[in-house]
């Protein structure tokens, strides 16, 4: 009998092997989530310093000419540095007020600039504007550097702290929702940096992807599940190669890019064409197994019943059994695509890697891509760009899993249909 | 004249063909039964003219690009002669419409065609790959011997910038990137294969449905997170938390260790395992394990002496592909293991691997005239060519076991 009660503790013991398992593997995941997630919701706001601009006459507009030709030329910095020199009166010295205009980001003057071009009759007036904060103010408003260290240890030194804790007092401080973020490309400065401009590499290097590799694929699917004649050497070694794309590592592809693409054809590098035509190849083996898949189990009776009543096969296939296998080669398309939007390796290769700080106006200007963006930023040591970092990471995650839950939806709406 | 304009026009001639042949097919119908409804008429017609005009400005600009670039500045006659062509071949298609003319069974002919064509670009894919990166490692292994790069030990790709500078002619020996490789995914394997084994059992053998439903889709989230995130994770929590373990226990841990980038891709290949054995595992057949249940063996028994060895060719097959999965995987290793090659098998060192080194190489100015940007298509033809033979048998002894209990 002591025989029995090892051999049960031996199966509760298998048994909690797997339960372990399990526990591990979805503890991981939620550690990932939880430490992107407490590293980066931070960035979805900004800090801002309200500052009284005057915005004299003598320095934008001495000749009164109204003339925005010539008024955008003018030093919107003093503005900004006249402003600040305003609310801190006592702050003497050079070096002293260099350090006290710091606490601006550099980003002001061009705020102030698109707001004079916007409201030309200001100029003569004073204003209350919320201009952006420093990185380094941004972090310790937003308790990413502890005031209570000592000096030497923190990127704010007591001086700037005073000033600092002067604004609070007055609530001339205050965090807002973060629309840089959003509406800006790359930057040198954390505070001014976002994510439209990688965002627009993706989009467009995603509808590359999709306008070659949606057609391609279901074509090719098409064929070797309706019309590939059985049982032929060539259709086989069609089947192997697709089975094997499907398991090239992606940076080959970078490589295949690089050498046809950028060097035989000489397209544009850094450019969402080239990467989108990459990841399509990438995608393309995804779309082709999915596809095959969903249109084998369309029921034959469906074809056989159009076949019966006198179509063609091409109208039997494309009349009756594509529309009925559609939302399942959806489903894959669009895995695919997900696949294809976190990728990034043979982006590396084919250059779409670079300090890109205009928006991508079209499919061959130099781009990056959401990832990308991703592994520049998570390069960079200041805390600013770490906090971005997770952010976009965020976004990133948000698109995925939004485009898997509607791979998921169809999925399931094509199990009901064919019942 | 722009190429694209040339298109745009023969584009919207096309759609113009089509109507003019769905009108003269209308027409016909009036009198007397068709052979093919008029759509066909109206698209054979566009079809037909298009495509030759086409074809004839792709020649063009072939021969253009290639052979006679005085070509380019008589653009304007490529645009007359296209739209010649388009319509004399509009002419005469047009002229062929009767009402006997078999007109679907040409456009489906020529829809068949596009298929196939369209199949065969998976050929087309893994030619290119072969022919771009067999025809750059060529012009590599003209100035560095394969023998050194393949049994070297020595890695340091940097070439000397003049060429008087001393002491830096650049090494290309490739077994520290091979051994680091290995190493790192070898650390993987560890982690994924008994978590990703031990889940699947859980799920098919233990879990009950509502619990199966809820948590198999919850480890698939585990698959479908883009790496670099698995990177960045790495970097800012894993390699962190073993650097400090590490002092903890007075273990020197370097702040790229191999053992951080490895114990993350094992993360992400947990969800590839599990679910390539919990298909195999599945196919075991269900007498098999009801025999053994049968007489008296308890549920844990009947997996490790009855299930298990069955599906083992499966399982084995599956772990292949993950170890090609992690010797392929690129962001992970870029961004959370070393940059220098360093020839060692202890996981506290840092390590850089073949995806490492290809990145680096590529990354920044590329001459290709250069043995530095060419060692990166050597590096990747010799991972490629691994890869390759690693799917070929794990998908080959796949194939075999289903075929077993079919």
């Amino acid at each position: 009998m002591n025989n029995l009660k090892s051999r049960l503790a031996k199966e509760k013991r298998f048994r909690l092997y797997g339960v372990a398992s399990i526990t591990l593997a979805l503890f991981l995941l939620s550690l990932l989530f939880v430490s992107i997630f407490s590293q980066g919701y931070t960035a979805f706001q900004e800090t801002k310093i309200q500052l009284n601009i005057n915005f004299s006459e003598e320095i934008l507009d001495p000749n009164k000419t109204k003339d925005w030709e010539i008024i955008k030329k003018s030093n919107f910095s003093l503005l900004v540095k006249n402003s600040v020199n305003e609310l801190f009166p006592n702050v003497s010295g050079r070096s002293n007020k260099r350090k006290l205009k710091k606490i601006i980001s550099s980003s002001a003057e061009y705020q102030l600039r698109d707001y004079v071009k916007n409201n030309i009759n200001t100029i003569g007036k004073s204003k209350k504007i919320w201009v952006l904060a420093d990185d380094d103010v941004d972090m310790l408003i937003k308790g990413h550097i502890n005031r209570i260290l000592p000096e030497d240890e923190r990127r704010i030194d007591n001086e700037e702290l005073k000033w600092i804790e002067f604004l609070e007092s007055k609530n001339l401080i205050d965090k807002f929702f973060n629309k840089t973020f959003f509406t800006s490309g790359d930057s040198s400065e954390s505070e001014q940096s976002g994510i439209l401009g990688a965002f627009i590499g993706s989009l467009f290097a995603l509808s590359i992807t999709l306008i070659l590799s949606f057609p391609i694929g279901i074509a090719t699917a098409i064929y070797m599940e309706e019309f590939a004649p059985k049982n032929n050497k060539l259709i086989d070694f069609v089947e192997v190669n697709i089975n094997n794309l499907a398991a090239v590592p992606s940076i080959i592809f970078g490589l295949l890019g690089l050498a046809i693409f950028l060097n035989f054809f000489e397209l544009p590098r850094s450019a969402p064409l080239v990467g989108g035509m990459v990841l399509s190849l990438m995608t393309l083996p995804t779309i082709i197994i999915s596809s095959r898949v969903s249109l084998k189990s369309v029921p034959p009776s469906i074809k056989e019943g159009a076949l019966g009543v006198g179509a063609s096969k091409i109208q039997a296939v494309f009349h009756h059994v594509v529309p009925v296998a559609m939302p399942g080669i959806l489903t894959g398309t669009i895995i695919g695509m997900a696949r294809a939007l976190g990728e990034s390796a043979p982006l590396l290769v084919i250059g779409m890697v670079a300090f890109i700080v205009d928006i991508p106006q079209s499919v061959t200007d130099p781009a990056t891509a959401l990832p990308i963006q991703i592994y520049l930023w998570s390069d960079t040591p200041e805390r600013g760009f770490v906090e971005r970092t997770s952010a976009a990471i965020m976004v990133l995650l948000v698109f995925l899993i939004f485009m898997n839950s509607l791979a998921v939806y169809l999925r399931k709406k094509f199990e009901k249909d064919i019942g | 004249m722009n190429i694209t304009i040339i298109l745009i026009i023969i584009g919207l001639l096309g759609i113009s063909a089509y109507y003019t042949g769905l009108r003269k097919s209308l027409t016909l119908r009036e009198d007397k039964l068709l052979h093919s409804t008029p759509i066909y008429h109206g698209a054979i017609l566009a079809i037909n003219s298009s495509l030759a005009s086409i074809l004839l400005v792709i020649v063009w600009v072939l021969f253009e690009k290639n052979i006679f670039p005085e070509l380019l500045a008589f653009r304007n006659i490529l645009f007359i002669i296209s739209i010649f062509i388009f319509f004399l071949t509009a002419f005469f298609t047009f002229k062929k419409i009767k009402n006997k003319f078999k007109a679907r069974d040409k456009v489906e002919k020529i829809i068949e065609l596009f298929l196939l064509v369209c199949s065969s670009l998976a050929i087309l894919i893994t030619v290119g790959i072969f022919l771009s990166v067999i025809f750059e490692s060529n012009r590599f292994f003209e100035s560095i011997p394969l023998t050194e790069f393949l049994f070297g030990t020595h890695w340091s790709p940097q070439m000397p910038i003049r060429e008087d500078q001393a002491g830096s002619t650049g090494a290309f020996g490739a077994v520290p990137l091979f051994t680091g490789t290995f190493l790192i995914a070898f650390i993987a394997m560890c982690i994924a294969g008994p978590i990703g084994l031990m889940s699947a059992i859980f799920l098919s053998e233990y879990a009950s449905k509502s619990v199966r439903d809820i948590v198999k889709p919850l480890t698939e989230i585990l698959a479908g997170i883009p790496t670099v995130v698995y990177g960045f994770f790495a970097v800012i929590v894993v390699a962190p938390f073993i650097r400090n373990t590490g002092n903890y226990f007075g273990i020197e841990v370097a702040s790229e260790s191999a053992l951080a980038a490895g114990l993350v891709m094992g993360v992400m290949i947990i969800p590839f395992v599990s679910s390539i054995s919990d298909d195999v595992i599945n196919a075991v057949p269900q007498n098999l394990k009801n025999g053994s249940l049968g007489v008296g063996a308890t549920k844990s028994e009947t997996i490790k002496l009855v299930i298990i060895p069955a599906a083992l060719p499966g399982i084995i097959g599956g772990l292949l592909l993950a170890v090609s999965r992690a010797i392929g995987e690129t962001m992970i290793v870029v961004m959370a293991a070393g940059m220098s090659a360093n020839l060692t098998a202890n996981p506290f060192e840092a390590v850089t691997t073949v995806t490492v080194q290809i990145v680096v190489l590529l990354v920044g100015d590329q001459e290709f005239d250069s043995p530095k940007t060419l060692a990166a298509f050597a590096l990747g033809l010799v991972l490629f060519i691994m890869t390759l033979i690693l799917n070929y048998i794990a998908l080959h002894i796949v194939r075999k076991y289903r075929e077993q209990y079919e």
